[in-house]
């Protein structure tokens, strides 16, 4: 039970420190709070480019990846470390996430060596950026009923169909695309995966604005998009082995990642000094102590949980179960932090009188957090793979598991 | 960084677990309830004969000189077993009480005594206004004792007493009592669990000895390394109640099928196991920190006391919701867990209290 540095990691952490003060600033307070893995404008793209460039040919791109995929082989710890201290500074949203975390992973397993020696270079330097073409307007939590259609043509294939919810696909230049090639086999059976190029003009991605105003995520069409056979990924109709091992890195780089998003709940701290409470300050009441007591209680529990599913990681073992909770219980605090700050930042909840001030930033957050609650696999979801994986207990009864897609 | 235990404390773990099965199984616990005393007296022998009473206490006094993580190791096995003993007022209090702050002397008279399971040092701390130094009125004038302390627990068991009282000069200080001393009164009260015997001391002019070391701050670190202590214990409680709420559930059958297969039972299960192992990740922490002597300590300490008070009640409460009406009677095991998750809460005083710490110590 250690949680100091080892002299190896506590060198690691000062050489990162080191290149990222000769690289970045440090961060002062005063940035807007946004998505982590978000860009807002070609503008912002193409700074995140140009950092994760400069990461890789400095050696701190895909640190865990293999040496032989381009990566550095480097342990999980370090890269919670990495992760540590590039947070301490103002660097572009790290939009190359789900290429590194998921499609990265999923291609180390299931690609052939031409889709490794193509994919793996370029999503690392960030020449090229990925989406996850996988929910569909009739399929998110029961992801294998999609209806996005591949069938053979040729020694090619043809896609049409329609995707949602693809964070990131406005700028991303390729997808990872989850397709039925067989209808008369139940659902599970008939899928497979695809590399696909969103420059193809047989796809259009179009944003979707979110309650949080901005417009990450996209609907995404597809209309007689042709590709070779080479863009399979995975053997034909095993799209959903490939898929279930996207989702895992997926949960895993959620739970791994910062604990939180933009707010923490020492900023709850420094705005209940700055505002008033029943005419004193807002630290000194009884309730607001309480209700941040509990925060940093919650808070404290995700970030120790993350560095028990490194340690996990580090001896060789699989992730324990500790990494499960981490995905259920970030949403709902940020959510519920989210409302306390509002609250506490204005005398009428919600309504901010100037761009930028405290209630617009907790506001932000707060309708930001909703988002956690349901991408990745919904709180619902999580807590019944608990109940299942974990805890043992008996399975959902499940109508359509035998019957062939096309008789549901 | 390293955040797991080693081969060496799993193996701890193990035998603790084997030993623990052996002797403090719930149909004693069932029978502590019933009991005038509710002590059980065989478990307590059991871990002292297997050395386990001393494994914090250096050998020099009769011990194994291990650390806070074994100690921490066999917290949450007493926790998950029910065990009807005093591990928070003795080895998670008096035992670092005397070693930290006292005097060679007092640590030879009675480490030795606490390691073979004879002395028992019941904790007086509290008093009605509660825990905090800060609180204490019990005073003491030329060595002699003044006031009343509850709850304190095992009283009528225990041949001592640790005692936070004010000096001369009105700092709260540790003092220890003989209980067969003059001007001791034990009055028992009545907890709500039984297993865990209850009383109120008072004290007139009974003479005492101070520990020296004994100043606020250094109460506070004691304080805070009994609640990351007292977290593994609650950690162990509500990780085998949920142990025994999902076993029920995959064999009860309703609607013509186990009543674990509906999502209302499964999903408030997971939540159980979701504040249950947030809890652990803060007791790890808590942990270190208390081993390292690291500065964080007293943010680990609250952090641990309130997500563990927080699992404890969420799973024990629903424990006894998911047994349907058997959880509801005196026969059956669920509310001895609930019954214990309360006495865990008055050892160290309810969230509020420490809540008011962390922000003390993080807003300061
Ligand atoms: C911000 C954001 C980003 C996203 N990014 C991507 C992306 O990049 N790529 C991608 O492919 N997808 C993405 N998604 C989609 C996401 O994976 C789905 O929204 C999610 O899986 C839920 O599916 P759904 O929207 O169809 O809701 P539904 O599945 O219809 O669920 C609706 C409600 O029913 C509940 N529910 C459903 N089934 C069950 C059940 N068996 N038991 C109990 N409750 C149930 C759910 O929990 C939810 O509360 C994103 C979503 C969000 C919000």
């Amino acid at each position: 039970m250690d949680f100091s540095d080892n002299p190896e990691e506590a060198a690691f952490r000062a050489r990162a420190r080191a290149w990222l003060d000769a690289n970045a600033t440090v961060r002062d307070g005063s940035e807007k709070v946004q998505d982590h893995f978000m860009a807002r404008d070609a503008a912002e793209v193409a700074r995140a480019r140009d950092w994760q460039a400069r990461k890789a040919k400095a050696g701190w791109a895909g640190l865990t990846w293999p040496r032989e995929f381009g990566g550095q082989g480097a342990t999980p710890i370090e890269q919670v470390i990495w992760n540590q201290e590039e947070g301490r500074y103002a660097v572009p949203p790290n939009v190359f996430l789900i290429g590194i975390g998921l499609v990265g992973p999923t291609v180390m397993i299931h690609g052939t060596e031409d889709q490794k020696k193509t994919v793996l270079p370029r999503a690392l330097t960030g020449e090229d950026i990925w989406c996850q073409l996988f929910s569909e307007p009739a399929a998110g939590s029961d992801l294998a009923g999609i209806r996005t259609r591949a069938r053979r043509d040729g020694d090619g294939w043809v896609i049409s169909g329609q995707k949602v919810w693809t964070s990131g696909a406005h700028y991303s230049t390729h997808g990872i695309l989850l397709a039925r090639s067989n209808p008369q086999v139940p659902k599970h059976k008939g899928l497979t995966m695809f590399l696909v190029e969103l420059s193809d003009p047989a796809i259009e991605a179009r944003p979707i604005r979110q309650i949080s105003g901005g417009a990450s995520f996209n609907e995404v069409f597809i209309d007689n998009l042709r590709v070779p056979d080479s863009a399979r990924l995975g053997g034909e109709s095993e799209g959903w082995k490939v898929a279930l091992t996207t989702l895992m890195n997926e949960r895993f780089s959620i739970s791994i990642g910062r604990a939180t998003g933009g707010a923490r709940a020492e900023d709850l701290i420094a705005l209940a000094r700055r505002v008033e409470r029943n005419g004193r300050p807002a630290i000194e009441d009884g309730e607001v102590r309480a209700r941040i007591a509990d925060f940093t209680a919650r808070q404290r529990g995700l970030e120790f949980t993350s560095y028990r599913v490194m340690t996990s990681l580090s001896r060789g073992e699989a992730p324990g179960e500790e990494g499960s909770i981490g995905k259920l219980l970030l949403g709902r605090l940020r959510q519920e932090m989210g409302a306390f700050g509002m609250e506490l930042a204005g005398t009428a909840a919600g309504i901010s009188a100037a761009a930028q001030d405290d209630v617009a930033r907790w506001r932000n957050e707060y309708l930001t957090a909703p988002g956690n609650r349901i991408a990745g696999g919904s709180d619902e979801i999580q807590r019944t793979i608990i109940g299942e994986r974990i805890l043992g207990l008996p399975p959902e009864i499940r109508v359509d598991k035998d019957v062939a897609f096309s008789e549901l | 960084m390293n955040f797991g235990f080693s081969d060496e404390q799993d193996t701890i773990r193990e035998t603790l677990t084997r030993l623990l099965g052996d002797h403090a199984t719930l149909a004693v616990a069932h029978d502590r309830l019933e009991a005038a005393e509710g002590f059980d007296t065989a478990t307590w022998a059991a871990l002292a004969e297997g050395g386990w009473l001393g494994l914090a206490i250096a050998e020099e006094d009769g011990g194994s000189g291990m650390g806070a993580v074994e100690l921490a190791i066999l917290a949450e096995e007493i926790g998950r077993s029910l065990a009807a003993v005093p591990f928070a007022p003795v080895l998670g209090l008096a035992v670092p009480a005397i070693q930290t702050m006292g005097t060679q002397a007092q640590q030879k008279s009675l480490l030795p005594g606490i390691a073979e399971g004879r002395t028992i040092i019941a904790a007086a701390l509290c008093e009605t206004g509660g825990l905090a130094p800060g609180k204490v009125t019990a005073q003491v004038a030329q060595d002699r004792l003044s006031g009343t302390k509850t709850p304190v627990f095992f009283a009528a068991e225990a041949s001592h007493a640790l005692v936070a009282a004010k000096d001369e000069g009105g700092t709260p200080r540790l003092w220890l009592a003989d209980l067969s001393g003059p001007g001791v009164t034990i009055r028992a009260l009545d907890p709500i669990d039984g297993t865990r015997p209850a009383a109120e001391i008072g004290f007139e002019g009974t003479p005492v000895e101070p520990l020296p070391g004994s100043d606020p701050a250094a109460i506070g670190a004691l304080l805070d390394g009994a609640a990351v202590l007292a977290a593994f214990e609650q950690i162990g409680l509500a990780g085998r109640a949920l142990a025994l709420t999902t076993a029920y559930v995959r064999e009860r059958q309703a609607f013509g099928r186990p009543i674990g297969s509906f999502q209302a039972v499964k999903h408030r299960l997971a939540d159980m196991f979701a504040k249950i192992e947030l809890a652990r990740s803060n007791a790890f922490f808590g942990v270190w920190a208390l081993a390292s002597k690291d500065g964080r300590l007293p943010e680990a300490a609250a952090v641990a006391r309130l997500t563990a008070l927080d699992a404890v009640q969420f799973a024990t409460e629903e424990t006894i919701q998911l047994h349907g009406g058997i959880g509801f009677t005196w026969a059956a095991d669920p509310h001895l867990f609930l019954r214990r998750g309360w006495q865990l809460k008055a050892e160290l005083g309810p969230a509020d209290a420490w809540r008011d710490r962390l922000l003390g110590n993080l807003a300061s």
